[in-house]
């Protein structure tokens, strides 16, 4: 006996409902039905997951989801979450499991940061009229300049990415995401002169012509890795953790692993595509620096490689060990980073948030000298052009949007990714709901959200008087705090706004 | 006259204002340079005609010069210029200085007493040289050493500031209009190759002595008019190299930045502006190969020694002068020459006072640097 | 090719390996990293002691060592053989998916984690020894073949298979399951039955290979009992989670 009342009720108005019977084919988990003897639809709040496939879709807009207003007495210790879950667990015996970013009440920093603007003493810029750069180079630099014998400076640069606005697309691998929203993020990303990143899935055969834009990650599972793979991207990531579930592994479900992604992956279909927790050849930094050398010398050292890692506790540490050990980018992914499938209890509650272990990473590395070893990427719940802004005042030189893109492609945040049943065709493997996301149109979203935040950043530098992108970088000066306490501010490296 | 301990976070009494160092200044000014490409050495007191001229750029809160060529009987040794808050700092500081270097000679700089310009710091100046055996026990070139030695002053010995610190060139400067402060110091009494002013209007200060331009470390002396909007970007990563904005004005980073390029990573100055007020990345491409790497490289490569928002900066080094706008150009320049002297300043008229028959007079574009070398000076 | 290792850095060495399509031989080895990284035709032998990562993404080429290798030899190995006339350390042919590896001796901790295979790809090891603790961890695919020549005991360690969802691991033993399992040798997700002469048949030609390689009889062997590991499912964890 399921203990649970639903949480979303599905309210229908009959007045505007013309049954056509759309919210019954749109909606994977079968929330909707018809009685034929009443001639009418109907509706099971249960199987309701929230993705609001059914209000936006509806002609008539007949259909809204409400959160059910039938509620446990009020108790602020015992949420109706916490006890809905305990219920879960007591029927199943499993453990609790998520999509998407962690949803919790924590203090979003971003959210307590304001920009400075330009008055008088220097003058603002109109990004209309006057050139902005917003292009951005990442890699490691040499600590010296060097000269030919005729006085010309060598270039002895390690291998750089180019992208034409700070801003990329994270990993999300083909298998947790669809083979048409991989096609959507690596055409944009190639319009836009970005990157995409292909997660821990391998490269489908046909996307090998975006290479130019595409990062090609390694992760503990290496499934679909081999010397064609790695050499045909930009760049390659080392995913050593992620901010949704820093300290633990990845487990794609045997249903998910069908055609293309069982052969992309190159496993059998059928078969769990599990990651473990660690890279089990590499136990420790030095074995890190391993096998970011492997991965060089296998690429003929034109590849800049990118090591990711969540937000820990010591991240600071573990950032200035990655930035001595060979790495030329390191990819720091906050908290509230999403993830296709993670246990809730870790999603939730480890972690820290980017902006303090961006601003204190970006210390560390500048305190030791070793800031300019590595480029750094921030991630974790970037949500619009400010968030881009400040992380990179903060000290970012790039960051990773995921779940921002996602919402582009049509994701309205129902957090059930894990499910596979994802009605907006993106985290799914089932061939009639992966058809309803259109690349054409969602590459176009994604081109156009990309656009909009370019403009948007142009907009806020131009107002702090600032035209370059590196100008930018690490200027917190340019950032104030609100409603911060001193400890807080201490970290982020910034004054309280009145300051 | 406090001066400003080391530590940023320092707060001040409540009944002070909070200075360079504890607070973050930003000032207009007015810039003014004259060279002898000839190294033909003149009196200081066209240069404090130059600067007079731009009177109401100014707003009595802070004036100075940089003087090359001064000090020939000494052109072997570090002359260091130093303010002291008391003879305390003064015994502490000279004690650090005794145990380092050689001094040769040290004195009072001569001022003169007018009603203009008052609270002074004790103020005097040392010829030294590195002793030769801590020198070699630091493992560091002499100018290094010296470097070092500079920064350790001003921000460990509460009450000392050591404001120039290069050879055969000093730095005079205070709290009160440069034509003022030229005659506080006596400027018209030294004899140089190449002369420097500023006329500081910063917005919320009372002023303090050791805030006023040029800033200098070792030969680089820097006057600077703007204020720059990328300046805890460059501060953040120039301090990453053992730099210590201890005034946190744009004119110590643009002077740390420099000394940077130029003495560690040996940029020559036509590459440092390539650096400092980089070209854009369309204007790069547009460029042939060969340049088109080099400044592809450099941006790349210096990418946080950019320096944007308003500057239009005079930077004075042992070998000649370097005057250079902005990228947008977003502050006033001119440039004036005649036979072997070149002029430089904020506006016009402020060359046309001491040279009104100029052979030719221009504008410099955004970002071009205009380089005047003295003849028998560092050629780099 | 020969090559005298001697004096240089790895990237020096390999650069040396890469310039020529000629066999390389290398001589006096200590330790240099990576050698045949993602190599793919040619054939590289190594006297002395190769340092770690030996034949990372190997991609069809052999590499012989005579002497002992270090560890993560054959790291994500993509295709190709590697033969070491010794022992190897810990990580052996971490997610391998496709070639072979031959090792005389014994071989670390954790050989074979996450090996995958996929249509006619399939990754093999074989070992003459015996092998560390956490064989096969994670086992997706592929053959490991142990086969405790010259062992004392059961030449296996601790956890074997832990993980396993796909592949096969054949160990030579007269041991007993249940014993194996009573002192955790083997774990319970883990299908471990004495092989079948059918299913030894699998395995002869790679016996053979080995046989051949290290000069020893294989007619001895061949009637000797394997115990054959295979998963008992295809998803080991999908017992773990709660439905949505």
């Amino acid at each position: 006996m399921n203990f649970i009342y639903p949480e979303y009720e599905i309210v229908r108005n009959h007045e505007k409902c013309t049954n056509c019977g759309i919210c019954k084919k749109e909606c994977a988990n079968e929330a909707h039905g018809f009685m034929e003897s009443a001639s009418k639809m109907t509706c099971d709040d249960a199987k309701c997951v929230n993705c609001h496939r059914c209000s936006v879709l509806c002609p008539t807009k007949a259909i809204k989801i409400i959160k059910s207003g039938n509620t446990y007495k009020e108790n602020t210790n015992w949420s109706n979450k916490t006890i809905n879950e305990i219920q879960r667990q007591a029927e199943s015996g499993g453990v609790l499991l998520s999509g998407m970013g962690n949803p919790e009440n924590y203090p979003v920093y971003f959210d307590k940061i304001l920009l400075n603007a330009s008055q008088v003493t220097n003058p603002s810029i109109d990004p209309l009229r006057e050139p902005m750069e917003s292009k951005v180079h990442l890699g490691a630099r040499p600590k010296k300049i060097e000269r030919d014998t005729d006085g010309k400076i060598k270039s002895n640069l390690k291998p750089q990415m180019f992208l034409s606005m700070p801003v990329m697309f994270s990993a999300m691998s083909y298998g947790s995401i669809s083979y048409n929203a991989h096609e959507s993020l690596a055409r944009a990303a190639t319009e836009l002169g970005v990157m995409y990143n292909t997660g821990e899935g391998g490269l489908h055969e046909n996307f090998y012509k975006y290479g130019k834009n595409t990062i090609v990650q390694v992760a503990s599972g290496r499934f679909g890795v081999h010397p064609t793979y790695l050499n045909s991207g930009s760049a390659i990531e080392i995913k050593m953790g992620q901010g949704g579930k820093p300290g633990i592994g990845g487990h794609l479900p045997g249903t998910k692993i069908v055609g293309d992604i069982s052969a992309t992956r190159m496993i059998p279909e059928g078969t769990d595509a599990i990651s473990p927790a660690p890279h089990h050849d590499i136990y420790s930094i030095e074995d890190l620096c391993q096998l970011i050398y492997s991965l060089k010398e296998v690429t003929n050292y034109t590849k800049p490689v990118i090591v990711k890692i969540a937000a820990v506790h010591n991240v600071a540490a573990i950032a200035s060990g990655i930035a001595r050990s060979g790495a030329d980018i390191i990819a720091l992914d906050g908290f509230r980073g999403g993830t296709g499938a993670a246990p809730t209890r870790i999603r939730d509650n480890v972690g820290l948030p980017i902006e303090l272990a961006l601003a204190c990473v970006d210390d560390r590395l500048r305190d030791e000298g070793i800031r300019n070893n590595v480029s750094i990427i921030a991630g974790g719940s970037i949500r619009s052009s400010a968030d881009v802004v400040k992380a990179i005042a903060l000290g970012a030189d790039c960051v990773y949007i995921g779940s921002a893109a996602l919402i582009a492609l049509g994701c309205h945040l129902c957090r059930t990714c894990h499910a596979g049943n994802c009605n907006w065709g993106i985290a799914t493997q089932i061939p009639e709901l992966t058809k309803r996301l259109n690349p054409e149109v969602g590459y176009k979203r994604l081109v156009n959200l990309m656009t909009a935040w370019r403009n948007e950043i142009k907009e806020m530098m131009g107002g702090m008087g600032i035209n370059a992108i590196e100008s930018l970088k690490g200027n917190r000066l340019m950032l104030r705090g609100v409603g911060m306490n001193e400890k807080e501010l201490e970290i982020l490296g910034i004054k309280h706004a009145g300051e | 006259m406090p001066i400003p301990s080391a530590s940023p976070e320092y707060t001040g009494e409540d009944d002070l204002m909070l200075k360079e160092g504890q607070i973050r200044i930003t000032s207009g000014c007015a810039v003014s340079g004259i060279i002898s490409k000839s190294g033909k050495r003149m009196s200081g007191e066209d240069i404090i005609k130059s600067i007079a001229v731009m009177h109401d750029r100014s707003n009595g809160l802070g004036g100075g010069f940089a003087a090359y060529g001064i000090y020939p009987q000494y052109s072997d040794y570090y002359a260091f210029h130093v303010f002291y808050d008391s003879p305390s700092a003064k015994k502490e500081c000279e004690d650090f200085i005794e145990r380092h270097f050689d001094i040769i000679n040290l004195s009072k700089i001569p001022t003169r007493k007018i009603k203009e310009v008052t609270d002074e710091p004790l103020i005097w100046r040392y010829f030294v040289t590195p002793l030769p055996t801590k020198l070699a026990a630091s493992q560091l070139d002499e100018r290094e050493f010296t470097a070092k030695c500079v920064f350790r002053v001003n921000t460990s010995i509460t009450g000392a500031y050591v404001f120039s610190s290069g050879k055969n060139m000093g730095v005079f400067k205070a709290v009160g209009f440069p034509e003022d402060v030229g005659r506080f110091y006596r400027l018209e009494e030294y004899y140089g190759w190449c002369f420097t002013a500023h006329g500081r209007y910063p917005t919320n200060t009372p002023g303090w002595w050791g805030g006023a331009h040029p800033f200098a470390l070792l030969d680089y002396s820097v006057v600077h008019n703007g204020e720059i909007s990328s300046y805890d970007a460059n501060r953040r990563t120039i301090e990453m190299f053992g730099y210590k904005c201890t005034l946190r004005t744009d004119t110590e980073v643009i002077t740390y930045i420099i000394d940077y390029l130029h003495r560690k990573q040996g940029l020559t100055f036509d590459e440092i502006a390539a650096v400092i007020a980089a070209p854009f990345w369309k204007t790069i491409e547009g460029m042939p190969q060969k340049s088109r790497e080099t400044h592809e490289y450099l941006r790349i490569m210096f990418a946080e020694q950019l320096i944007t928002g308003p500057f239009s900066i005079l930077v004075g080094f042992d070998g000649g002068l370097m005057a250079l706008n902005d990228r947008l150009k977003l502050r006033s320049m001119v440039v004036g020459e005649k036979d072997d002297m070149v002029y430089i300043a904020s506006e016009e008229a402020a060359i046309r006072i001491i040279e009104p028959q100029l052979e030719k007079i221009w504008a410099p574009k955004g970002g071009q640097p205009v380089i005047i070398r003295v003849e028998g000076g560092n050629q780099q | 090719m020969v090559i005298s290792a001697a004096q240089l850095g790895f990237r020096e060495l390999n650069e040396k390996i890469k310039s020529t399509s000629e066999d390389a031989c290398i001589n006096d080895c200590y330790g240099q990293r990576f050698i045949a990284c993602g190599a793919s035709d040619k054939t590289i032998t190594i006297n002395g002691t190769p340092g770690n990562a030996l034949g990372a993404y190997l991609d069809g080429a052999l590499v012989q060592v005579n002497g002992n290798a270090q560890d993560a030899v054959g790291d994500t190995m993509n295709g190709g053989k590697i033969v070491i006339h010794g022992n190897v350390g810990d990580a052996l042919g971490y997610s391998m998916r496709g070639g072979e590896i031959y090792v005389k001796g014994d071989a670390g901790y954790r050989t074979g984690i996450h090996m995958k295979q996929y249509k006619e790809i399939k990754p093999v090891i074989v070992i003459g020894g015996s092998v560390g603790s956490f064989l096969g961890e994670y086992l997706a695919g592929g053959i490991i073949i142990v086969l405790g020549l010259g062992a004392e005991d059961i030449p296996m360690g601790h956890f074997t298979g832990t993980g396993m969802h796909g592949g096969r691991i054949y160990i030579r033993t007269n041991a007993e399951v249940d014993s194996l399992l009573a002192e955790n040798l083997l774990v319970t997700q883990v299908i471990a039955e004495e092989a079948t002469p059918e299913e030894l048949t699998e395995i002869e030609s790679y016996i053979s290979e080995f046989a051949a390689l290290f000069g020893m009889g294989e007619a001895k062997l061949a009637n000797d009992r394997f115990l054959l590991l295979r998963p008992n499912t295809n998803n080991p964890y999908k017992q773990l989670y709660t439905k949505i």
